[in-house]
């Protein structure tokens, strides 16, 4: 389980978060929605340590990530894979370096042993076969799968994952997404997951965070999205001309 | 800098990787640039002699003086900014814009330590080999312009090179050539690694990069020469 407490961050004198709490459940993919502009990533950067909080606790399965020494961030950071919006694969190592990097870090494992598992994850994203493309061979969604793979690869506890949607096609989105919400029941992590794509909050929302204006506003999950009564939910879920007009036809027959 | 996870090997391969790039990669430009120097000095120098009192030996003379304290490591320096500078300052800035650097960070590897230090390291021994040699190509550029063009023969020109050698002159550019290194490969760290923006953004990193390089350098070599000449 990952807990954040009370998380503030300003950069300059404009406050992004102010003071945001919450927690999220291993097994489920979480999500963090909002529009634009609202702080989900830098709220994402804080919980793995890429940005570090003014005020405000990250503590991942009572380890306190914030206050902790540097052997417990390693410590916490070897359970951590994230995937970025544009995969942030390296380019200068074919698709197999690549995968396989996070465990060449790791001291005391065999190639052949490394290469099993590689080849395990590259399977498990579809993709078994491509070990020795370019990254600037693929597709965005092959990029996408191949940075998922990447994410998975070592013994991970926690998966981040920064607009997972983003540059890919409808249909390519939810491949992507119900691969995320597969691998997370599949090896029972945490799953967090920034997103505004309203797709993906219907499609695998099984928690889901609303940050509005630096705070959180609600939170619940897909089954619950739909009938809140928050305007600014309200208007973000159906900012949409169909999914508005879906709305007025249900309330005119309410 | 070594921590549990990142041992030793890993990072003499990623030094031997840069010193290939960086070390190998300019061998050429350096070699072009340096011969040419040398022949233009000698060219020059012949030129601006006119009085039959100045032997033709010291033609031979002062290409090595000119090209050993200043044109081999300086104008070298200026071409190493502009190849290997603005290469390391747009390879760091696309790594740091599409995300490669914090994809480093929260694997827990340190992205300093990682990607700049084997740079700078390697650059700084380098970069001196790449002085030598163009040291030895610009005397040799001079040798083949001077008595190609009947300007002075070879043993005058010989000659000129070892009369009143001064070993310390190869110290001072070798020191030089260490101080400019480091500036060239730190400098260009620095504006790579701290690029914020998009595609646009890591162009001006690198043009940065050559220009606060080329007047560190040249600051630089007017200091060391205050320095160590007087
Ligand atoms: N390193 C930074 N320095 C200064 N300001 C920053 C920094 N990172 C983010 N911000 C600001 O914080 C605010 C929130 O940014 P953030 O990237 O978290 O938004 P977001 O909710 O992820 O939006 P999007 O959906 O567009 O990705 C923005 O106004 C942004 O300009
Ligand atoms: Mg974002």
């Amino acid at each position: 389980m990952i807990e954040f407490k009370n998380i503030k961050k300003a950069f300059g004198d404009k406050e992004v978060l102010k003071g945001v709490s919450g927690s999220f459940k291993p097994g489920k993919t979480n999500l963090i929605i909002g529009a634009s502009g609202t702080g989900k990533s830098v709220l994402l950067k804080i919980l793995v340590g890429l940005v570090e909080p003014d005020e405000g606790e990250v503590i991942y399965d009572e380890r306190n990530f914030t206050k902790g020494d540097k052997d417990l961030r390693t410590a916490v950071r070897q359970d951590i894979g994230m995937l970025f919006q544009a995969g942030a694969l390296f380019d200068s190592k074919t698709v197999e370096q690549n995968v396989m990097f996070p465990l060449d870090m790791l001291k005391g494992k065999a190639y052949a042993e490394k290469l099993d598992r590689v080849n395990w994850c590259l399977q498990r994203v579809g993709l078994e076969g491509q070990n020795k493309k370019m990254p600037s061979e693929l597709s965005g969604g092959m990029r996408k799968r191949v940075a998922l793979a990447r994410a998975i690869v070592g013994d991970i506890k926690y998966l981040f994952v920064d607009e997972p949607n983003s540059g890919l096609d409808p249909q390519t989105s939810i491949v992507v997404d119900d691969l995320i919400a597969e691998i997370t029941q599949e090896l029972g992590i945490t799953t967090v997951i920034v997103t505004h794509d309203m797709n993906s909050v219907m499609g695998i929302g099984d928690h889901i965070i609303f940050l509005f204006k630096g705070h959180k506003l609600w939170e619940g999950n897909k089954d619950q999205i739909l009938s809140t009564d928050v305007p600014e939910l309200n208007d973000f879920v159906f900012a949409n001309k169909l999914a508005k007009s879906f709305k007025k036809n249900e309330d005119e027959a309410a | 800098m070594f921590n549990n996870m990142e041992s030793v090997r890993t990072y003499f391969r990623l030094f031997i990787d840069e010193a290939i790039s960086i070390g190998v990669g300019s061998i050429i430009i350096v070699a072009i640039v340096s011969t040419f120097i040398g022949a233009v000095t000698a060219v020059q120098t012949a030129y601006n002699i006119v009085s039959p009192l100045i032997e033709d030996y010291i033609i031979g003379n002062i290409v090595r003086d000119m090209t050993i304290l200043e044109l081999a490591p300086t104008i070298t320096a200026i071409v190493f900014a502009g190849k290997v500078g603005s290469n390391i300052a747009g390879q760091l800035g696309t790594m740091r814009i599409t995300d490669q650097i914090d994809a480093l960070e929260v694997m827990g590897i340190n992205s300093v330590s990682y990607l700049v230090f084997p740079k700078i390291l390697a650059s700084m021994i380098m970069y001196p080999m790449l002085v030598i040699l163009a040291a030895f190509l610009s005397l040799y550029g001079g040798f083949l312009a001077a008595t190609l063009s009947g300007l002075s023969t070879a043993q005058d020109y010989i000659y000129g090179i070892r009369f009143g050698f001064n070993e310390f002159t190869i110290t001072f550019m070798l020191v030089k050539s260490v101080v400019f290194a480091f500036l060239v490969s730190s400098i260009s760290s620095y504006k790579g690694y701290y690029t914020q923006g998009g595609a646009l953004e890591v162009g001006e990193s690198s043009t940065k990069a050559v220009t606060t390089s080329c007047i560190a350098i040249l600051v630089a070599d007017y200091l060391l020469a205050e320095i160590m000449l007087n």
